[in-house]
């Protein structure tokens, strides 16, 4: 059976590893390639490296430190942060990443993700979709530009809406970054979740919020998630990935050991 | 030992590359058949589509190298996939009904019977093997990690199927003719030891 992923993600600005709250006020939490190499030897199932800044600043990542954590890690890994092209995607997969994902650049220019589908396959193209509940109307919405607070926008599309129009347009998989949950540690927005599950034919990862090991059993059980990503509680240690694997297991959640 | 990859044009090379390095090989990255001969092992890995990867050997003139090497060779993927008789695996605007591939192994390969699965087959899964040589060391029911749409069908080749909606053909082997439709360089320790079984007990 095919096993649910935990998934460590590593924000990156200026090739290191930070962490903020809410995608502000960033603390630098370590190497990019110590980290990596760590969560891959404590059995994380995929690494996500997200450059925070990148699309803010209109410049693709760095991609030196690409090829540095293909070279330690045997898990795959995705790259995201300011993909505006075909051409800069193939770069980073050529260099060893196994997907890309692509935000912000896919909502200036939504038929990027068909080009990159046709280009390098379905399965190398997560669309993250950084979606925000508005407190007054409960409506969820699109957030772009979320690597920098200042120009942080929050655009005209409804999140269920864009979930699907990604998947007509060729995302293999989807990450829903849940911004009112981001850092806060109090668990995955289920309801979200769930209204997004019904919607999306392709994997999908939830992603803002975790905070403890019922929160990853509440994205699998009740939310029929793929994956679950998370930061904070794994990069300051409150989360061991051999425990949450085990604490899974019992609660007959199919994990790789 | 001399490990070539063999360079079709449409694989994400790095990865296997780096695998192998960590395993203290120094492997050469090839589609020039008078090298690829010199190899003891070969590796073919292959990304994107059937027809992409089998065009890339035809366009290196690779088949007839292909059919005639007694080095031990490892498909992965779609390299995996092509050591069969055909892919169903079409891409839009090509008017072929099946790609033909190499015919080194005699399976077909369709598109994947999830029974309502997402599809892609994405993600780590099980591998229930038949003690090959190339699994010496790797228990049952190990995980492995996929990414596909396509499979290929279960036969007197197959030494390692998994179940996604139907079982398939997760690995493979006709002689010197191995192959894997998941990613050793991206299934960890399991993956690694593969590899090793590869290079080692052939």
């Amino acid at each position: 059976m095919l096993a649910r992923r935990i998934i460590p993600c590593l924000d990156v600005k200026d090739g290191v590893v930070v962490k903020g709250v809410q995608f502000r006020n960033h603390t630098v939490m370590g190497s990019i390639v110590d980290l990596a190499r760590r969560y891959a030897q404590e059995g994380a199932d995929e690494l996500v490296f997200y450059d925070i800044t990148a699309s803010a600043d209109s410049r693709v990542v760095d991609k030196s430190w690409v090829s540095r954590v293909a070279e330690v890690i045997n898990i795959p890994f995705a790259v995201a942060g300011g993909i505006r092209t075909v051409e800069e995607a193939g770069v980073i997969l050529k260099n060893g990443a196994d997907k890309i994902s692509i935000n912000s650049p896919a909502l200036e220019d939504p038929t990027l993700i068909t080009r990159l589908a046709d280009r390098y396959g379905v399965s190398c193209v997560v669309v993250g979709i950084d979606t925000y509940k508005d407190p007054a109307t409960g409506e969820y919405l699109v957030k772009q530009y979320t690597g920098d607070p200042n120009r942080t926008i929050t655009t005209s599309r409804k999140t269920l809406d864009w979930v699907k129009e990604v998947q007509k347009r060729g995302a293999g998989e989807i990450t829903l970054n849940m911004m009112n949950q981001d850092g806060m540690r109090k668990g995955y927005d289920i309801e979200q979740l769930k209204l997004v599950r019904a919607q999306c034919d392709v994997p999908l990862i939830a992603s803002g919020g975790a905070g403890t090991m019922e929160h990853f059993y509440e994205a699998f059980h009740d939310a029929d998630c793929d994956g679950a990503l998370a930061a904070s509680v794994f990069h300051k240690g409150v989360i061991a990935i051999p425990e949450l694997k085990d604490y899974l297991k019992q609660k007959g959640i199919t994990v790789r050991d | 030992m001399k490990v070539c990859i063999i360079d079709t044009g449409t694989a994400n090379i790095n990865s296997v590359r780096q695998a192998l390095i960590r395993l203290d090989q120094d492997p050469v990255i090839s589609h020039d058949p008078d090298e690829l001969s010199k190899a003891d092992r070969l590796v073919f890995p292959g990304v994107g589509s059937a027809k992409a990867v089998m065009d890339g050997i035809n366009e290196r003139r690779l088949a007839d190298f292909l059919h005639e090497t007694t080095s031990p060779l490892l498909g992965i993927c779609l390299g995996m996939q092509c050591l069969g008789i055909s892919s169903s695996e079409i891409p839009e605007g090509c008017d072929s009904k099946v790609i033909d591939c190499l015919g080194l192994v005699k399976g077909h390969v369709t598109r994947l019977d999830s029974k309502g699965g997402r599809l892609p087959h994405m993600g780590w899964n099980t591998v229930e093997h038949t003690d090959h040589p190339l699994f010496e060391g790797i228990k049952q029911e190990a995980y492995f990690y996929f990414d596909h749409s396509y499979a290929m069908e279960l036969g007197d080749f197959t030494i390692g199927s998994t179940t996604y909606g139907t079982k398939f053909t997760s690995a493979l082997a006709n002689g010197n003719f191995m192959g894997v439709q998941f990613h050793p360089e991206k299934s960890g320790e399991c993956g690694s030891k593969l590899l090793l079984n590869f290079l080692n007990n052939f």
